[in-house]
This record gives structure tokens, sequence and C-alpha cells, in this order.
């Protein structure tokens, strides 16, 4: 496992499950921190997907995943994520 | 006790509990009675907006554990009959009453007829299975009741009850026995646990066990072509598999799903093939035809769909002659005719309803037959 | 979650895919069913993500809430909700939910469904569930026309607004829906778009704890079909319009709220009163008839 050193200001981060994007940018255009852009790349069905270009704005307030109609993006936040991580630390260490 | 009373009875017999309907002549009775029974008998009586409304209210309410019913007439059956279709293709057990009046449109409200037969097979769209029973009196509307909703359990299909009003408004004594001595056909449950559960996977009788919603199975039911888990799979193969399942589990029983009372068939070179309400015209006009020296048999179809065919076939290998009286314009006597395949001659006496035939014009045609 | 691509390695994160955590909806969602259907921009996914968080929120027992759809677009909606839950004919959602309501009182009853289906084809049943205090949460995705056919015109069509059967622009009148609702007797009707994910996920809760009637309109945009015949952009440019053109008017009376096309679009929780639902009616009214011999019906859970 690696270790978990967030930016200085990054208070949170977004996941994206890029096949299921459509590029529809509803999570671009609705992001309160204008965080995210396009891609360059595309999926297998051609659209560009999303990432997280200004990843320290990014509050993980999870708008976008609100936003997203195709459940393919979703913000969360660090100290969320970490308790997460820790959890699931100690449930492998338990396993 | 009428016949739409002795229906309903039989339905609350049967294990039914819950009804949506729509008030419609000759039917209606049947709901009123069941709304002046099922509140101290712990149930649920609606009346719908309309049929369309009634029709699938029952089908929810039996996805929600229910034995269900509605109860109609020849304008709300053809209003239901989408409904019809997609409790076919859902697998949904539910029973349909239809007090047969005149038609078409509105027709001849207090009148009767038995000219929905056909509809009830073939009236929603595409390929599916029903079973139809046709009672003739009211001890048979309680009787035949309950066949009807074990059937529908058993196979889970619509199941039609095709009285007319006749039969519906006949007031004739009913003998209803001890609750022990009926048999009741409950729902097939599965006993697998959610997870391993599939809505549609069905061993070799072709009938998927059932689970209702609010029992953590997490189901999802489509009028889509679906596949064993119930999700949409608009494909050739999927339909393919799902189709030769939903027909094949009446058709491989057909034989089975006989129900037909035969008189004088041993000597008979004359059948009368008939159903419901016109069997019990036909036995004077049979009687009369004996006492003439005419050596004339009676079949009685009591399930009416799937048609009986092979008791017809057997018959035509060594009748003159099958007389087919029914009220309607020459329904039922199609199947007659496809059943005998031209081995022998079929009478058809139509009827165009409003009233019931005269046995004489039964009894012409049986000696029109022994020419 | 293997197939979660993770984009946080700018913030320095480095994931495994072990790590990367599931996105929060996937449990309410039959996942092996996504992608879905729905056409890039479509709004029907953003609606089921704020009724979700609704449902996350609400504290239900998943396996005691039933999802009902009819057909079409937003018909589609109850095969992708891990509940059970029902896709059934066009029209007809309200009154097979009003059956399975009625036959497990038990469970919580949402009909989930489109504006042609529930408001055209299945108008009539919506009246009378309505005017029963049937309990049931009805969720209308209104995207002002039929989506799953090619974009027709639909009874909440702006005049004005081009169809493919109304080639030349509509020249009819279209349904306020919150109105209907209200003058049929819902106990809570509210309107929001998707623009307003926030303010729809807390109308959903909302919606979800309330007993009786409860009508939500939820407006979509459809950029297949009626935003590029109508020259309105696409998904986005519908939702900067929703975002730009509406109002909050908690209370405002209904009567005020119909839309016209690309106008002004009143948003707000309309209704929210008290009524006896069909079923407590009942109860009460044959408790008062028969007295002690009366069992309340869905009292106790039925267990057949």
């Amino acid at each position: 496992m690696a270790a978990v050193t967030p930016a200085k200001q990054a208070r949170g981060t977004v996941f994206v499950r890029t096949e299921v994007c459509k590029g529809c940018s509803y999570c671009i255009d609705f992001c309160p921190s204008k965080c995210i852009e396009f891609s360059k790349d595309f999926n297998a069905k051609g659209y560009h997907f999303p990432v997280l270009t200004r990843p320290e704005d990014c509050s993980g307030c999870d708008l976008c995943g609100v936003y997203c109609p195709d459940f393919a993006i979703f913000g969360v936040r660090l100290k969320d994520l970490e308790k997460r991580i820790q959890a699931q630390r100690a449930e492998d260490k338990a396993a | 006790m009428d016949g739409d009373h002795a229906a309903c009875e039989g339905a609350l017999a049967a294990g039914c509990r819950f009804v949506a309907g729509y008030p419609i002549t000759p039917s209606t009775e049947v709901v009123e009675r069941f709304a002046q029974r099922i509140p101290l008998i712990g149930g649920m009586f609606i009346q719908m907006e309309d049929e369309i409304a009634s029709s699938i209210a029952i089908l929810g309410a039996a996805w929600a554990g229910k034995k269900v019913m509605t109860v109609t007439s020849g304008p709300g059956l053809s209003l239901m009959m989408e409904h019809i279709g997609y409790a076919a293709i859902t697998e949904t057990p539910c029973v349909f009453v239809d007090v047969q009046r005149g038609g078409p449109s509105t027709g001849l409200p207090t009148l009767p007829a038995q000219a929905d037969m056909m509809q009830v097979r073939w009236g929603s769209h595409g390929d599916y299975e029903i079973i139809a029973l046709s009672p003739n009196s009211p001890q048979e509307c309680f009787d035949l009741m309950i066949k009807a909703f074990n059937l529908a359990e058993e196979y889970r299909v619509p199941v039609f009850f095709m009285m007319d009003e006749v039969v519906g408004h006949m007031t004739e004594r009913v003998v209803i026995p001890e609750a022990s001595a009926i048999e009741v056909m409950e729902r097939r449950w599965t006993s697998k646990p959610p997870g391993e559960y599939k809505p549609y996977a069905a061993d070799d009788d072709m009938v998927p066990e059932m689970v209702k919603a609010g029992d953590g199975y997490r189901i999802h039911i489509t009028g889509l072509t679906h596949d064993e888990r119930g999700y949409p799979a608009m494909n050739p193969p999927t339909q393919k598999r799902m189709m030769e399942r939903l027909l094949g589990k009446i058709r491989n029983n057909r034989e089975k799903l006989i129900d037909v009372r035969g008189e004088h068939l041993e000597d008979a070179e004359i059948v009368v093939v008939s159903f419901g309400i016109t069997s019990r015209v036909s036995g004077p006009a049979i009687e009369e035809a004996r006492k003439q020296g005419l050596k004339v048999g009676h079949l009685r179809m009591v399930i009416a769909w799937p048609f009986p065919a092979s008791v017809i076939q057997q018959l035509a290998l060594r009748v003159k002659a099958f007389v087919v009286p029914e009220l309607n314009m020459g329904q039922m006597v199609l199947e007659v005719e496809r059943a005998v395949a031209g081995k022998t001659r079929v009478i058809s006496v139509p009827h165009p309803g409003g009233t019931v035939h005269e046995p004489q014009e039964i009894l012409t045609k049986i000696l029109e037959a022994a020419r | 979650m293997s197939n979660e691509s993770c984009v946080a390695d700018a913030c320095n994160i480095e994931l495994t895919p072990d790590l990367a955590m599931e996105n929060p909806v996937m449990p309410f969602l039959r996942k092996e069913r996504i992608p879905h259907i729905w056409c890039p921009g479509c709004g029907i996914g953003t609606t089921v993500n704020c009724f979700v968080r609704g449902l996350e929120e609400s504290g239900l027992d998943l396996n005691n809430v039933a999802i009902v759809s009819g057909i079409g677009c937003t018909g589609r909606v109850a095969g992708y909700m891990n509940l059970d839950s029902f896709h059934t004919t066009h029209g007809r959602p309200i009154p097979f939910a009003t059956g399975l309501k009625l036959a497990n009182p038990k469970l919580k009853v949402v009909v989930y469904s489109g504006d042609g289906d529930l408001f055209a084809i299945g108008g009539n049943h919506f009246f009378h569930a309505a005017r029963r205090n049937m309990d049931l949460m009805v969720v209308c995705v209104n995207n002002h026309t039929y989506g799953m056919t090619g974009g027709q015109v639909a009874p909440t069509t702006p005049r004005g607004a081009t169809v493919s059967t109304m080639p030349f622009g509509n020249f009819e009148d279209s349904f306020n829906l919150p109105f209907i609702a209200d003058a049929c007797g819902a106990v809570y009707v509210a309107r929001w778009t998707v623009y307003h994910v926030k303010q729809l996920a807390r109308a959903m809760k909302e919606g979800l704890a309330k007993k009786g009637f409860v009508f939500i309109e939820a407006m979509a945009p459809c950029p297949t079909l009626y935003s590029r015949r109508n020259k309105l952009g696409d998904g986005v440019e519908q939702l900067k319009y929703f975002k730009e053109k509406s109002v909050v008017k908690h209370g405002a009376s209904t009567k005020d709220v119909g839309l016209t096309f690309q106008g002004e679009i009143v948003v707000g929780k309309f209704v929210d009163r008290e009524r006896q639902t069909w079923l407590d009616s009942m109860n009460e009214h044959f408790t008062g008839y028969f007295g002690d011999k009366y069992q309340r019906y869905g009292g106790n859970h039925v267990k057949d």
C-alpha cells in the first residue's frame, strides 16, 4: 500500500469510471471549484471523459457525482477517503 | 344463490383476497358481494377508475403475494387485453372473470352470449397461452372457480372464468363444502435464498417458482422480453427461449388439462359439442333426438382453452358428425373443425345472442346431421 | 473495484485498485446493468442520483421499498434500481403500484415514470390515485416529449416547441403538472429541475417520509430529441437555462406555475399538507361500522 500524502490544499478528489462516461460535461460545467476538465483521451465509445486538472481546488463535495447522469464520476473528501483506507487496512489485517 | 354470487364465494374459498373491479353489467354482482364479504374476512376490494386499472392493480397485488381476481364483461374485457399479455409474459397468477353478454361493442348489456371465447384466447397481441373454464350452473361457478385459482397458481398464467349473463343470474341451490374438504393450491414459493433465486429460471415443468415484493429478493419484473434474471434481453435467442417456455408450460400439459364431460358417447354417431350455458340447452335436444332413435352423444368442454383437440380427434374417427351450438356466430366450431380436419362433418349451430338457443334449433341440426 | 480508474494521482494519492472506493450510488443500482441506455446529457440519470440520495437519507429498509415504472425512457428507471422493481405497461404504473401497496401496506411504493406515461396515456390513473390519497410517491421526469419513440408531442410539450408530430410547432397548450396534482388532492407537490440536484434530493427524501400521495416533478433535458429539434444546445445548455430561468417560490399557488417554451420556471415545494390516506380512511370507516368484529387491514403485516 502506498503512503497517502495529499497535496497541500487538496481537500478532496474524484474517481472516474471512464468506460461508462458519455461526455455530457455536467461534472465539468457544474463543478463549483472548476477543477475538472475533459481529457484529451477518449474512451472505447469515443467520449472524452473528465479528469481532475486542478486537484488542489477539489473539495470532494461530490456535486459532480450527483450531477453525473451516467454514474461515472464521484467526489470524496480526503479525510473520508483516509478513514475508508484505514478501515480497509484494519479489515485486511484482521483477515 | 345465483351464479355471480357463487363465483364470488368460490373465489373466497380458493383464497382470493384481492379484487379490483369496475362496474359492468352483468358481472357487477360478483364484486358487489366481494365488497360486502371481504371486510370481515380480511382482504381487499377496490373499485378502480376503469377496467384497465383493475386489470393491472390485481397484477401488482399478485406480486405482493395475494391471490387475485378481476371481474368484467365484454367491453371491459376489451380494455383489459394489454394486461392479459402482461400477465402472460410476467407469469403472474390471476383470474379474470368474464360474464359474457351480447356484443360487439356495448351490444346487449343485460343479455347473454358466449362470444368472447376467441377474444380471451387471442385478444392480446403476441403469442401466449391461457386457460379458460366454462361453468354452466351456480354450483359450478363455485366449484370451478376454485379450480380456476388452482390452475392459475399451478401454471402461472391468466385463467379465464367464462360465465355468461344466464349462468351469472341463474339462481339454484349451491352446496358449499367444509373448508377442509376444499383442495386449494398455494403459490409455488421458492425455497431458494436471495442471490441464488432467479425469477424466470424453471425446471422441467417450465413453471418458475415465485417470490413477492418485500421479501428481500430485489426482483425485476418486466413486460419486455427477459432472461432468467428477469432482465430485459431483446434478442432472438432470449425471445425463443422465453416463448418456448411460456407456450410449452401449457402445450406440454394439454392432455392433463383436458376437462370434458361426456354423455352417451359410447355408441354415439352424432356428438353435440358444447360449453357453458349451451350445454344445458343441448340436453333436452339430445334427449329428444335419442327418443327418436338417433345415437346422439354429448361432449361438454369444462375447460375450453386449451382446446381438448385430442378428444375430438378420437371421436372424429368413429362418429358421423359433430354439432356445435354456441351463443355466437361460430367461434369454438372453428376449433372443432381444426381438430376434425375433414375426417367427418361439423355442423355449426350459431346464435347471435340475447337469449339461449331453443332446444328445437339444436334438434333440427342434429336431425340434419343424421340425414 | 478494478474497473474504477483513478485520476487522483495528480494530488499525489496513489491508490491501488482495491483502495478505490465504489461510487456511493452503486449499491442502489443493479450494477451489472450499467451503463444504462440513456443518451449523453439525458437528465434521467441525474434524477436517479437524487432519488438514491433521498433513499439513502430516508433510513428506509430497502427490502421494503418497491419501484414501479411505466414505459418510456424514464420507464427504464425501475430496471436499474436494486429494489423490488416493476416495469409495467404504458401509462399503468400507478394502478399497478396501487395493487402492490394495498396488497402489502408495509411496502413503500414509488412510481417513477415520464410525463407522457403519467399524464397522457396514464392521466386518468394519476387523477384517481391522487383523489384517493393513495400512499404512493410519484416522481415524474418531465422532458417535454416522448423520448423513446423519437420525440413526439406530449401533454407537457410547451406551445411553440417543435416536435416530430408537431413539425410546424406545437399549437396545443400543455399541462401544468403541479396544478393537476394539487387539484386532485396530492399531499406533497414539488417541482425541481436536474440543475437543482440538492433540492431535488431533499424533495425525494421528504417525499419518501411523507404519507399519502406525493408528487415530484423533475424537469430534465432531452438533448437528443427535444433540445436538438428546438436548437436549444446540449444537456448542459438546458441545465443552464434551468439555472437562469428558475425562480424558487415555495408555497406558490400551483395555478401560477405553468410552463412556457424556454420561459420562467417556478420551482419549489408548493404543497405540503395532511390528509387521511385511502387505506386509513377505509380502516377507520370499517372500524366505525363493524366495531370489534373488524380487524384493521394491513395492521399486521400479511404473512401469506
